[in-house]
């Protein structure tokens, strides 16, 4: 037991409680984080909410050494550590998992894990292998050693990351929107993994997650972080999710309403986007036979676990990928080829899954946001910079982007990211909108404000395919659900008729 | 005292020519993600077919107009190893390198030196318009007013300059917006070849009016050095190019001088490529490459 300055700090288990006091941090005039308090203990799992921006991950770099704080100090046990580095962080007993992995992907998991814990000149492999086998059972954590990184799915890549933290001796593990990553499958594996580490390991980990349902699942303890600030910090069975989103938005926000579908979808109208029989030839991971169509005004949503011919039906009508079979037909013309030239004369647009994929972080706001139609703002002699800054400043408003036109977009948060990305799909007036994973990694905020854009795109008789791994969405949202397994299209359910149930069994595979 | 400091800042304008021009050209090129190691062999081609071509026509500009032609030839060449068939950028610019040398050395021996001759012409003349620092030859004056600023323009204020730098960072962000990536980083590469066949052509053509063998004498290599120097910026590659021809031109003035009469004119010689070393220690650390440097781009 320790006193300091009159607060009490029980211990538990072997690794001594984390307490991170005062932190503030500032990048240039934003404030990041103000005077930010938070207590971390061994075996217990402690969810950061908030929304996008509000210093979850600032809070956790300067955790984990990757960046300075410009006040206050992180203490274990009352006793003021000192973190200049993940080295420090490490040896501290911290770890951890951040969004974008650091493994070496060309090789193997146990050389991996074999860098991250290499004391000495030689390097004795097979002893690690047989370390990286005891420690799988142990934390329930399979991984294939011998694989090289790059073959292994995103989802074992995490847990090979996670390994990696846990057997260079970590108590504490951080990990970073674990789950954005993932499919639903392998979010209830890696949910039943932080049980598994937080019960039999006794380590504490603060996951950092905006979903809900993860967070009724595995939280022990809540901590509500806005605008830079901890405005709750309570154990998880002593608050609703609602009032956790309430604190987190910061004011009563229900959740988005249903879209107002019109009585009769319009039946009437011929299809705009037409896919007969769409195939593309691949070792793994191809599409085979699909064919669907969208209307003016209509919202197809595409559903489907993740992998299973979603990311190769949106490179194909984004051009990124030709098909070997099959014809697209826009507007009654059959395409000659799909190239992001051809489609994007056809009049289809397309947001693409990754946003960090979609545009180039250097450039500035401006400068993407007329990526796709340099041509339009050329002027004789050079860019006529001024239309494009008031162009520029019209989407700010119109989309209500928190962003400066002459900022380089990689300094963005992820919602504003997005909306700008957005802008630029939607200032095309594209007859067809090809739309995927729109709200993944989003705030509540700015997800519902995604949302209303694509219903509001669709009642100017857009036609939209929403592609995304979040079902609700795609309930909320589409006038149809086509569900791809396999890399095909195994079932279009009307809205009526779509339920949890029924859509799960076809993205199962296991109704016809 | 003010002589030598004129004679000094001329002969540095004069030095710093070809190698603004070259690392202007490797400039455009990189922005577009694509590092042309071949500079210095199109230098050393333009420089020969330049002299080649002017020897035989009696023309300096017809000289002019086949070193360009050469520089773009050989970008071409260039753009469809690295581009078209993914080839990897070092390998490729090493091969044109090696393969533009070998070339000019080989064809120099047949057409001229074989009867132990040398290829002449009378050189451009410096145009005098009051005193030794604006006495130079008119590619100087071109190269510092008019392709300086219109590369800054291509880059930062035209719409081909946006496609080049986002194709640049990130090529797959730029063939979704319907931006041409292939087209754009050969565009990029020709562009960028044409100025480092100026660079090399000046040398011939203005500065000495002969060919020998290693006329280029690596300053293909010091304009890639440059640019990074310049973190991919216009005003930081000049500074460099400045600071380089300073010291070039300055140990220069210090051979003549009775007190240096000792000191080994090899040592004078490498000062300026030890300023280059210098100055990439210093201030080569944490560049900001651009994003997509050295990644051939294909589609999935």
């Amino acid at each position: 037991m320790n006193s300091v300055e009159g607060v009490v700090i029980a211990s538990r288990g072997g690794a001594p409680s984390i307490y991170l006091r005062n932190i503030t941090k500032a990048y240039g005039e934003t404030i990041a984080l103000s005077d930010v308090s938070l207590d971390l203990r061994a075996g217990e799992v402690h969810a950061l909410l908030g929304e996008n921006g509000a210093g979850k991950t600032t809070l956790m770099k300067i955790l984990y050494g990757l960046s300075q704080p410009d006040s206050g100090q992180i203490e274990a046990d009352g006793v003021a550590l000192k973190i200049e580095s993940p080295r420090d962080a490490r040896a501290a007993g911290i770890g951890m998992v951040t969004q974008h992995f650091s493994l070496v992907k060309n090789m193997t998991v146990i050389e991996n894990i074999a860098l991250a814990s290499a004391k000495t000149f030689a390097i004795d492999l097979a002893r690690v292998r047989a370390e990286i086998v005891s420690a799988s059972t142990r934390f329930g954590l399979d991984v294939p050693p011998d694989a090289i990184v790059s073959s292994l799915p995103i989802s074992l890549q995490q847990r090979v990351e996670i390994l990696k933290a846990l057997m260079s001796g970590c108590s504490y593990l951080i990990l970073d929107e674990p789950t954005a990553v993932l499919g639903p499958n392998d979010i209830d594996s890696l949910l039943e993994v932080i049980r598994r580490l937080r019960s039999d390991a006794g380590i504490g980990i603060v996951l950092i997650s905006h979903k809900m349902a993860e967070i009724e699942k595995v939280a022990d303890r809540v901590s509500v972080l806005r605008r830079g600030q901890v405005v709750s910090s309570s154990l998880a069975n002593g608050i609703t999710s609602k009032e956790l989103v309430t604190l987190m938005v910061g004011e009563q926000q229900s959740g988005a309403e249903q879209r107002q579908r019109s009585a009769s979808p319009s039946q009437s109208q011929s299809p705009i986007l037409v896919l007969e029989s769409v195939g593309v030839t691949r070792e793994a991971g191809g599409l085979s036979d699909v064919s669907f169509a969208v209307r003016p005004g209509e919202i197809l949503g595409i559903a489907g676990v993740s992998g299973n011919g979603q990311t190769e039906l949106v490179n194909v009508l984004s051009g990124t990928t030709q098909i070997d079979s099959g014809t697209i037909v826009v507007e009654g013309r059959q395409l000659g080829s799909n190239t992001p030239q051809s489609l994007m004369r056809a009049g289809v647009g397309i947001l693409g899954e990754d946003r960090h994929a979609s545009a180039v972080h250097a450039l500035q706001v401006v400068e993407n946001l007329i990526l796709d139609c340099v041509e339009k703002f050329a002027g004789k002699l050079q860019l006529r910079r001024k239309e494009m800054l008031s162009h520029c400043e019209s989407a700010i408003t119109q989309f209500e982007i928190k962003a400066n036109p002459k900022q380089a977009f990689g300094t963005l948060s992820g919602g504003n990211m997005q909306k700008v990305l957005l802008a630029r799909l939607f200032s095309r007036n594209p007859k067809v909108a090809i739309i995927s994973q729109p709200t993944r990694g989003l705030d509540v905020m700015a997800t519902n404000y995604v949302r209303s854009l694509i219903a509001q795109a669709s009642k100017q008789s857009t036609a939209v395919v929403l592609v995304s791994e979040d079902l609700d969405e795609i309930l909320e949202l589409a006038d149809r659900v086509a569900v791809m397994y396999r890399g095909s299209v195994v079932g279009i359910v009307d809205h009526s008729e779509a339920s949890r149930e029924s859509i799960g069994e076809l993205m199962a595979g296991i109704a016809k | 005292m003010i002589d030598v400091t004129e004679e000094i800042i001329s002969s540095s304008l004069r030095i710093a020519t070809p190698l603004a021009l070259a690392a202007l050209g490797e400039l455009v090129t990189e922005k577009s993600g694509v590092l042309n190691l071949g500079v210095e062999g199109i230098m050393y081609g333009s420089a020969f077919v330049g002299i080649a071509t002017a020897a035989q026509t009696g023309s300096l500009t017809a000289g002019l107009v086949a070193a360009l032609v050469s520089g773009a030839l050989a970008g071409l060449i260039f753009a469809f190893a690295t581009v078209t068939l993914g080839v990897n950028q070092h390998v490729a610019g090493l091969g044109l390198t090696l393969l533009m040398i070998s070339l000019c050395n080989t064809a120099n021996r047949i057409i001229f030196t074989a009867d132990g001759g040398q290829v002449r012409v009378d050189p451009w003349q410096p145009l005098n318009f009051g005193g030794p620092i604006f006495s130079q030859y008119w590619l100087t004056y071109a190269t510092f007013l008019i392709a300086v600023p219109f590369v800054w323009w291509l880059l930062w204020k035209s719409g081909l300059g946006l496609k080049i730098r986002a194709v640049g960072e990130n090529p797959e962000a730029a063939d979704v917006a319907g931006i041409g990536v292939a087209k754009t980083r050969y565009t990029a590469i020709i562009i960028g070849s044409l100025f480092m066949a100026l660079g090399g052509a000046f040398i011939t053509l203005a500065f000495v009016g002969t060919f020998t063998v290693n006329i280029i004498n690596g300053r293909g290599w010091v304009a890639l050095a440059l640019v990074i120097f310049g973190r991919w910026t216009i005003g930081r590659l000049l500074i460099g190019a400045a600071l380089f021809s300073l010291v070039n031109a300055g140990q220069l003035q210090l051979r003549l001088l009775p007190s240096f009469a000792d000191v080994p004119f090899e040592i004078l010689l490498a000062l300026p490529f030890l300023a280059v070393i210098v100055g990439l220690a210093i201030s080569g650390r944490n560049v900001p490459y651009p994003g997509a440097y050295l990644k051939p781009y294909k589609r999935l």
